[in-house]
Order: C-alpha cells, then sequence, then structure tokens
C-alpha cells in the first residue's frame, strides 16, 4: 500500500470521526423530546394523509390524539372504527363509538328533468362557474356537473356520469372523508347515515325557490308543498326555505314520503320494487 | 389626425394592450329607444346595500317616482323610469348571473313626476350648496356609470383628514366596440361641463381634467372649444392604450401618481368619475331629474343596423336588439359591457340597468374559447398586467390552493381588466383562477379580521 | 328559445398570437442562419440540420404517444426550434448517429423528463450540445474550414475556430499580434467566412434574426442586450488591462456562439426569467460566465455552459426578483 492511500484513508476518517462527534453533539442539544406513543399510533394508521380527520396528515392526527384529553371526536375515516379501537387501546382510553356513513349527492337535476338555457364554455371549474353565473340551467342552486368533488375524492370513490352531468358516489369506496363535502361550492354533498344494503331516502333537491319557479327550472325539484312532512311519522322531514329535508339518523325507511311526494323529488335507493297500490289497500281493509 | 401629436400624448406606461378598437357605432347620433311593453327595474344596481322596495303590486307609478329607497350610506334611491302600475315585486335574471329582485312594471303612457324639469334649455347657474349636491346625488340615485356602478354621493364625500385637489372626468370609453361615452361627450358637451363644475363645488376645488383617448378627436376638438368658457376644467388627450379607463391608470397618465396598493384615488388627492355620469349629476341638479335612463351601444358584426340609444332602466335587453335589426341568426355570444370585462348574458330578457354601456353581439366564430395549452413561460402576461402582477404565478397559486401566497403576491390588487388572458399565447384561463384566488384571499382575510 | 348562448368570464376576445405562431416566428427568424450555413458548409448543413430536425420531431412524437401516452403536441413547433437550434449548435460534419443521441437527449432527457413544454429547467438544445461535447469530445471539437458545396461531409477538411486558435496561441505563450494574423477579420466573422458550428458563424444573420425577433414582438432586448453589453465591457476591461494577452471585445462578441446564445438560446422562453429586471440579471450573468469559461477555463467557448449555469439560478431569480409592482404598499398608521 502506498502512502498516498494511508493517508487518504486516515484523513477522511478523521474527518469522519470529527463531523460524527460534532453531530452527536448537536443532535443531543437541539433534541426535541416526542411521546414515544406518537410513533406507535402513526403505525396503527392507513398513512393515507388523505386530511379526512381534519388534520394535515397522519402524523398530525397521531400527534392530536395522544396529546387529546377526550379522544371522542378525534375520527379516522379512512381507518373506521377498528382502528380507532386499536389506538384507544395503545392509549388506554375507552373507544368512542361512530356511526358509518356516506357520502350523497342531493340533486337530481340530469338534463331530462332540468332543462339547459345557456352553455358554459369557460374553465370545468365548479367554484369559478359559481362565481359567474346561476348555471346552465334556470336552477342557481343545483349541481354544474364539472367535477371539482370528483378531482377531491381521494379514494376514487366518485365519478362523473357523462349522460346526467351529475357526480355518482361509489358507496363501497366511500370512506366518509368529507372531501368532496367541503369542494363542492353549492354544498350539495353531504354526509347521510349509511344504512344496510347501502340503502338511501333523501329529498334529491337543494332549491330554495318558491314552488313556482322550482318547478319551471327543474321537473324534480322540491316546491316545498310539505305534504312529506305532514306524513312523516318519526318526524324525520323539516321544511326551510321552500326546501325539505330528510334526516338520515331518524329515518326508518317507511317510504311514505316518497310516495307523497308529488314531483318525485324524493328518491328511494336500493329498495325492492313495491308492490302495485290497489292490492296494499285491500289488504289494509280486509285487516 | 396629427402622427407628430401622438408621440408626445401621455399615457400610463406599465403594460396595457392594443385590441382592435372596433368602434362601429361611433358616428351613429343617439336616438330615443320607444318605451316597452313593460320593465323590470332590479333594486341592486349599484355598489352597496340594495334599495329597499317602496312600492307594492298594483300601486301606480310615475316616471321620476322613487319606488326604492336607498339603505345606509353607501346606497342610492331607485326610481322608476317610466309610468304605469306596478305587476309584481319578483325576481329575474340580471348581469350579475343569478336572479335578483326586480320591481315589474306595466308601461301606461308616460306620465313624469311634477319636480321635474323636463325642458331642454341648458341651465349653467349652480343654485345648489355642495351639502346638497350630495344629497341630491344620493336622492336621485346617481352612480357611477362607466361600468362600477359606485354611489357617486360617497366619492363626494371626502373624509376627514383626506383632502382633494383635482377632479378627473373619465370620458376614455378604453373598451374596444362601446361608444356611449363618445357620443354623449359629442351631442351633450356643454351638459357635461356643468355638471363637471357641479361636482368641482360639491368637492370644493377649482380644477378639473377630463381624459379623452386620441381616437375620439371630434370629441377633443368639441370639448376643448366648449371648455373656453368654463373655468378650470382642461380636456386632455391621451394615447389608446387599454385599460386607460380604470381609474389608477387614468390617473397615472394625467398626474403621474400612483394610488398605493389597496388604497383609493382620494389617498392620492383626486376623485374620479365618469363622462356619463358627470351628464346624469347636471341632470339631477339642474333638472331635478333622477337616473331613469342611460346612453346604451348596441353593437356587432353582424348587427343589421348597430347604434347608441338612450333606453330607460329596466328596458329588456331585446328590445335593443329589435331596433338593431333583430338577433342575427348566428348569435354565439351576447355581452353586457365591453368584450375585456363585460359580462355574457343568458338571454335576452335581462333588463338594462344603471351599469350596462353597451351590448355586444358575436358571431358563433367568435364566441369559442381558444384551447388552454401549457404555459410556455413567456412571460407576456407579466409584460401586459397594467399592476406589475405576475398572472401565471397568480393562476398558479390559486390552482394549486396556495392562498397565503397568493396574497403575497398581491392577487387582490388584481383589477381583473383581462388583459393577462387577452394575450396569453397559449390561451390560459388566467382570470378565471385568478378571480378564484381573489374570492378567496378576501374571505380569508374578512375571517381574519372576525376573530 | 332554440339558440343556447356561450357563458364564460371575461375577456371574451383574444389576440391573435397563440404558441404555434410565436415557434414558428422562432423559426423564421432562424432562417438566415440557415442559408449561410448551408452556403459555406454545403452538403454537411442540410443534413445535419435535417436529421437533428427530423429527429426531435420523431422522439417527440414516440414519447409522448407511446411512452407517456398523452396528446401529441409534436406540432406546436417547439420541437422544430429545438431541433434547429441543435443543429446550429454543431459541427457540420458531426456523423449522424452523435446527432441522433444529442436529439433524443434534448428532447427525451432535457424537455420531456420534466414534463414536456413548458416545464424544463435547462434549455434542451444546450443540453444535447453539452452532452455531445463531452461525450464525443473529438467529432464535437472537429470544425470545418468553410467551402460553400465543396467542404463535404464526411470528408471535410478541417481546422480550428477563431476562439480556439487564440486561446491554444495564449496558452503557449505566442504573443496575440502573431494570433491576430491567423484569425479572420471582423468583417469576415461578420458576414460568416470561419469556422466554427453551423449557426455561429455569420453575425449579420444573426443580427437579421434579433431585429425580426423583436418586431414581431417574440423577445425583448432585455436578455440579448445585457449579455452583449457584459461580455464588451469585461472583455473592454481585460483588454485595457493587458492588450498582450486578451483579444479585443469585438473579437470576443463576434467570434463563437454570443450571438447565437444571445440571440436564440437565452432568450427561450420557458428556461428564461419572467420580468425584465432579473432578466437583466440573468444575462449580465450569462455575460460574465462566458468570459470567465473563456478566459480562465478549460474550454475555448463558455457560452453554452454560462446558460446552462444561469438556467439554474431562473427559478430563484423568479422567486425573490419580482416586476416593479403599481403602487407600492404604503407602511400606513
Amino acid at each position: 500500500m502506498s502512502s498516498t492511500v494511508i493517508i487518504t484513508v486516515v484523513s477522511l476518517s478523521l474527518i469522519a470521526l470529527i463531523c460524527a462527534v460534532i453531530l452527536y453533539f448537536i443532535a443531543q442539544k437541539f433534541k426535541v423530546y416526542e411521546d414515544p406513543r406518537i410513533d406507535q399510533v402513526e403505525a396503527l394508521l392507513p398513512g393515507a394523509n388523505c386530511g379526512g380527520c381534519g388534520f394535515a396528515g397522519c402524523r398530525n392526527f397521531a400527534e392530536a390524539i395522544v396529546n387529546a384529553k377526550e379522544i371522542e371526536e378525534l375520527n379516522c375515516p379512512v381507518g373506521g372504527a377498528s382502528v380507532i379501537l386499536k389506538i384507544a387501546e395503545v392509549l388506554g382510553k375507552e373507544a368512542p363509538v361512530s356511526e358509518p356513513k356516506v357520502a350523497v349527492l342531493l340533486c337530481n337535476g340530469s338534463p331530462e328533468h332540468r332543462p339547459h338555457t345557456s352553455k358554459y364554455t369557460g374553465v370545468k371549474d365548479c367554484r369559478i362557474a359559481h362565481n359567474l353565473y346561476m348555471g346552465e340551467t334556470d336552477c342557481s342552486y343545483g349541481c354544474m356537473g364539472l367535477g371539482d368533488c370528483v378531482n377531491a375524492c381521494a379514494f376514487d370513490a366518485m365519478y362523473m356520469n357523462e349522460e346526467t352531468g351529475l357526480p355518482v358516489v361509489i358507496d363501497d369506496k366511500c370512506v366518509a372523508c368529507g372531501a368532496c363535502v367541503k369542494a363542492c361550492p353549492r354544498n350539495l354533498l353531504e354526509l347521510r347515515k349509511k344504512a344496510k344494503k347501502d340503502r338511501k331516502i333523501y329529498v334529491a333537491c337543494s332549491n330554495c325557490d318558491k314552488g313556482g319557479p322550482a318547478r319551471r327550472a327543474c321537473k324534480v325539484a322540491c316546491i316545498g308543498c310539505g305534504k312529506c312532512v305532514k306524513v312523516c311519522q318519526f318526524d324525520a322531514i323539516t321544511l326551510k326555505n321552500n326546501l325539505a329535508y330528510i334526516d338520515s339518523f331518524k329515518c326508518t325507511f317507511c317510504r311514505k314520503c316518497v310516495s307523497e311526494c308529488p314531483t318525485g323529488s324524493i328518491l328511494e335507493i336500493n329498495f325492492p320494487p313495491r308492490k302495485p297500490k290497489v292490492e296494499s289497500r285491500a289488504e289494509t281493509v280486509s285487516v | 389626425m396629427n402622427q407628430k401629436y401622438q408621440i408626445v400624448l401621455k399615457t400610463f406606461q406599465k403594460g396595457g394592450i392594443h385590441p382592435p378598437e372596433n368602434k362601429l357605432t361611433a358616428a351613429k347620433q343617439t336616438e330615443v329607444l320607444p318605451l316597452p311593453v313593460s320593465v323590470a327595474i332590479p333594486v341592486s344596481q349599484h355598489i352597496g346595500a340594495p334599495a329597499t322596495v317602496i312600492v307594492n303590486k298594483g300601486d301606480s307609478v310615475k316616471t321620476g317616482q322613487v319606488i326604492a329607497g336607498s339603505k345606509g350610506f353607501v346606497s342610492v334611491n331607485i326610481h322608476s323610469s317610466v309610468s304605469g302600475k306596478v305587476n309584481k315585486i319578483d325576481s329575474i335574471v340580471d348581469t350579475t348571473g343569478y336572479k335578483q329582485t326586480a320591481v315589474f312594471i306595466d308601461v301606461e303612457g308616460d306620465e313624469w313626476v311634477d319636480s321635474v324639469d323636463r325642458s331642454d334649455d341648458i341651465i349653467t347657474d349652480i343654485k345648489l350648496s355642495s351639502e346638497e349636491i350630495i344629497s341630491r346625488c344620493q336622492e336621485s340615485g346617481i352612480v357611477g356609470l362607466g361600468g362600477a356602478t359606485f354611489p357617486s354621493h360617497v366619492k363626494l364625500s371626502v373624509p376627514s383628514g383626506k383632502r382633494c385637489d383635482l377632479l378627473i372626468i373619465n370620458g376614455v370609453e378604453c373598451e374596444p366596440y362601446l361608444t356611449a361615452d363618445h357620443r354623449l361627450m359629442l351631442e351633450k358637451g356643454k351638459e357635461i361641463l356643468v355638471g363637471i363644475s357641479i361636482l368641482m363645488k360639491a368637492l370644493k376645488i377649482k380644477r378639473a381634467q377630463v381624459g379623452i383617448e386620441n381616437n375620439k378627436t371630434d370629441a377633443i376638438v368639441h370639448l376643448k372649444k366648449l371648455a373656453a368658457s368654463f373655468e378650470g376644467i382642461e380636456i386632455c388627450p391621451l394615447r389608446v392604450k387599454y385599460p386607460q379607463g380604470a381609474e389608477k391608470q387614468l390617473i397615472k397618465a394625467l398626474t403621474g401618481r400612483e394610488v398605493p396598493s389597496g388604497r383609493l384615488p382620494i389617498d392620492v388627492n383626486v376623485v374620479v368619475h365618469n363622462a356619463g355620469t358627470a351628464f346624469a349629476v347636471y341632470e339631477a341638479v339642474q333638472k331635478n331629474k333622477p337616473l331613469i335612463e342611460r346612453v346604451v351601444t348596441i353593437t356587432g358584426k353582424t348587427l343589421a343596423n348597430p347604434g347608441n340609444y338612450l333606453v330607460r332602466i329596466g328596458t329588456p335587453v331585446s328590445l335593443l336588439i329589435e331596433k338593431a335589426g333583430g338577433l342575427p341568426d348566428d348569435t354565439g355570444k351576447i355581452i353586457s359591457g365591453g368584450p375585456m370585462m363585460g359580462k355574457a348574458l343568458i338571454n335576452t330578457d335581462i333588463p338594462v340597468v344603471k351599469g350596462m354601456s353597451g351590448i355586444i353581439l358575436f358571431p358563433s366564430s367568435e364566441s369559442d374559447r381558444m384551447p388552454s395549452q401549457p404555459c410556455i413561460r413567456c412571460a407576456k402576461c407579466v409584460s401586459v398586467c397594467p399592476l406589475g402582477l405576475e398572472p401565471y404565478l397568480l393562476m398558479l397559486l390559486a390552482q394549486k390552493g396556495l392562498f397565503e401566497k397568493a396574497e403575497e403576491e398581491r392577487i387582490t390588487d388584481c383589477m381583473e381588466c383581462g388583459s393577462c388572458s387577452y394575450t396569453c399565447p397559449a390561451g390560459r384561463p388566467l382570470l378565471d383562477y385568478i378571480r378564484l384566488g381573489k374570492s378567496t384571499v378576501i374571505k380569508m382575510a374578512r375571517e381574519r379580521v372576525v376573530k | 328559445m332554440s339558440t343556447l348562448f356561450n357563458i364564460s368570464l371575461s375577456p371574451h376576445s383574444h389576440s391573435q398570437e397563440t404558441t404555434k405562431k410565436l415557434m414558428f416566428g422562432v423559426v423564421i427568424a432562424l432562417l438566415p442562419a440557415l442559408f449561410t450555413s448551408i452556403f459555406y458548409f454545403g452538403y454537411g448543413a442540410l443534413i445535419v440540420t435535417s436529421v437533428s430536425v427530423i429527429s426531435c420531431l420523431v422522439f417527440e412524437y414516440l414519447i409522448q404517444r407511446f411512452l407517456l401516452k398523452k396528446p401529441v403536441s409534436v406540432t406546436d413547433g417547439s420541437a422544430l426550434v429545438t431541433g434547429l437550434l441543435l443543429a446550429f449548435n454543431v459541427p457540420s460534419n458531426l456523423p449522424v448517429h452523435i446527432i441522433i443521441i444529442g436529439s433524443l437527449v434534448s428532447i427525451g432527457i432535457a424537455k420531456m423528463t420534466f414534463g414536456g413544454l413548458g416545464n424544463n429547467p435547462f434549455n434542451p438544445a444546450l443540453v444535447g450540445r453539452v452532452f455531445m461535447l463531452i461525450s464525443f469530445p473529438v467529432q464535437m471539437t472537429s470544425w470545418p474550414v468553410p467551402a460553400g458545396f465543396n467542404t463535404g461531409y464526411t470528408d471535410a477538411v478541417t481546422g480550428a475556430t477563431p476562439l480556439a486558435i487564440v486561446k491554444e496561441g495564449l496558452k503557449n505563450g505566442e504573443p496575440l499580434s502573431d494570433l491576430i494574423t491567423q484569425i479572420p477579420t471582423p468583417s469576415q466573422m461578420f458576414l460568416g467566412n470561419m469556422g466554427g458550428s453551423l449557426g455561429e458563424i455569420a453575425a449579420i444573420a444573426l443580427l437579421i434574426g434579433f431585429v425580426y425577433l423583436l418586431m414581431r414582438k417574440i423577445i425583448t432586448w432585455h436578455i440579448p442586450v445585457s449579455i452583449i453589453a457584459t461580455i464588451g465591457i469585461f472583455t473592454t476591461i481585460l483588454w485595457l488591462a493587458n492588450p498582450a494577452k486578451n483579444a479585443d471585445p469585438m473579437f470576443h462578441i463576434l467570434a463563437g456562439g454570443v450571438l447565437l446564445g444571445a440571440v436564440f438560446m437565452a432568450t427561450d422562453y420557458v428556461t428564461s426569467p419572467m420580468n425584465p429586471k432579473a432578466q437583466i440579471i440573468y444575462g449580465i450573468g450569462i455575460g460574465i460566465l462566458t468570459v470567465v469559461i473563456r478566459v480562465w477555463g478549460a474550454y475555448p467557448e463558455g457560452v453554452s455552459f454560462a446558460i446552462l449555469i444561469m438556467n439554474a439560478f431562473v427559478p430563484l431569480m423568479n422567486r425573490y426578483i419580482k416586476p416593479g409592482r403599481f403602487g407600492e404598499e404604503v407602511k400606513n398608521g
């Protein structure tokens, strides 16, 4: 071995050693104490960093939940109840109970129901179009079909139906993170209770105009007649600003409101077809 | 036209573009549009609180009668522009693109309220005091007729701590196609100058400058001749450049003063009013006539008979189009205002409002946007921005949701003149995203104050 | 109503300028240089230029269509401009396979990997040229002596460029006065009768192109003028300090790739700064680096490296050097 090699090896090793020592002392001086449980909790989380919990990423959520006194308000929509259970175990706390939810679009304004009155040729962004004007139809509350919600979904649970111009939620993939709800400038998406067999009953309309203009703009608009409110025996339906609203946590799926609605604004999803009306009346009478 | 003169003319230095002028109706004398069958007068035709309706269904109203009262300081009265019966108080789509409350009146004859002086003679003697002038403006519903519709009496009420030493009259009309102010200056020049003197009295100042672009040489010559008999009014020709009609740019061109970011012209001791507003002030103060009609340019390359018309507020746009030869078969877009900052209308039932300076019809070949391509970083948008902003960066920040950074980059300074989108060779929708960024940043700033 | 009106945000009209028109404007501005290159170098120039242009277009098409599976945008003219500029940076006897490799590097590595048009931090033609220079130094530095269509392609007679003559000569200790006789006169350099790459030889052709670009408002004066002025001033200082060891400023400006670089390469939209203040600083930086590399560096020509180095600073300049705002903010009370 020539002297050059020896000198090189020794000098570089010395430099490395000195640097290592300096780094060690600096690391000690600037050390930040971190609760080791944060790492444990973070390992349990899905790691999608979707923001569905309301925090900036999974690490942030882990910090929040470790430092929180009560963990009831904190929920990971992606991991769901099972993850919260495991985290509660690690932290030695009671696991909270939460209801599963799914995103639902409160609008059924496809072109066959809601005729177009103009053609939008600007940027395909719902917020921009909403700021600009009421939309391609006479309903200034309804879906503009430009897909901000679909773009916001981090779980591929939404797609735009080209025929109806409305976004579709894939129930199996939806984790109710709420990103689409925040993205919609007209607040048309709502997280409703996820029932068995993915059944839903809701007023597929957000139009607050009086009955006349609402109906003129869209055939299946809610005209605020209130018939559904009267027929509901479970106090699940309220009427405000010419618009009916069904509380998904009070609804028992009796479907009376669906038949009462004169415009067909209330939709029933994933139910078996009804028996014809004549027969059921006869049955009631005979009993 | 003097070519040598052109080089010496004043203008603003930063940015600006030269869209084709298309002043098809510059030589068309203003005609009075016949009264419509019914009018729909929106209660919000100005910046500030909408007026409160004071008439009911079935009431008879006269031309010039107050039908909605001003609400607070930054608000003005709304008057009936016709005589007849109130049909209903309902909503109609207006230039905002949304439905707004409006008073629908079925027209019967043309009976005016007694207080209005309907004679044609020009009254030059200003009898009202400064304070009376200012309140007369609010009562008569005077707002900025250049399109901004800011209540004029607010501008004339100089806040304590600030002073005004110059009144600038905006006769620039930099938007292509529009000629309403041009015709008004030619046909009602003396009245405008009296109006300017009234405004000067209200502001208690002795100096006014009228900025007119050099593509209206006849108006410049005419007004210069008339201005000789008025004290303190100077007619200033300006080099043609868009957006010279923007008040910050106009102030810079005429005086060299730059209004600081986030501030108003009064902070550089200037008040700016549109030439049409000066005329409306003349009518309000000297003739006690409220703002019930205005000159509107109806134009477009496909129209049979484009022209300038004196229209009553509330008249549906369809009547104007009919008078101009009817809606051409090939119409792709209808714009209220100019092509650079105007609003596209969804139908022709929309009523004429105080801020509507013109209606332009575009054929379908000119109604589509060019497809958007990737940014080539040519920086042309930066070079044309009159406020020295960087539109490519503001669009990117708005798209990515980096609104705090957008605020630092002064996105709220943007006046939405459209020069950037007009120039972009890649057809990028710069203004769309900047506008989104602006509204988000303004909302954020407001929430910060509340906290 | 049967017609639905179009609704979009203002502005509702658009200027006639498009990306394609701007790119083809640059191509037109390059035509005088193309003609002089063919005039002086004959078939070699034709072969090199056409191979470069075709390879760039083909590679962009193939990469966009088959590798990235994105819409093809070959017709926007940017690959054509890159192809031409790449050709103008190489000798007229460069073998075809090297040109093809250079095109692949320019388009594939310097442009497409970053996201295509508008996203590349470094000038693609220069990246290709520098790659070829470092990988094939012999072929990239054998410059044919101009002899019109008699120059030949594979069998061209080669000689050194004026810059190389001066640099080598000074290194060997020869006095400048001797070297001056070995290099072309300023008027010869102006008209293009000298050795060098295809595009850099005829100053007059490049200046015609510059004027055309200014008239069409494709570029502004800031970058080319600041580069040439900086080189002029820096070399004047060196020349006045030691006339025996440093060539005069006119030589430095006319010899080598300064004019080509200043007018066409440094002004590339994507890789240059976005406002005039930053552009002038960028130009000054390029000027200083060019002279430093020429006088003290290992290479006789420094423009390509100078531009690439300054390209790396452009994002920083865009971030911290802002255009003059209208109405500066008032620190208020």
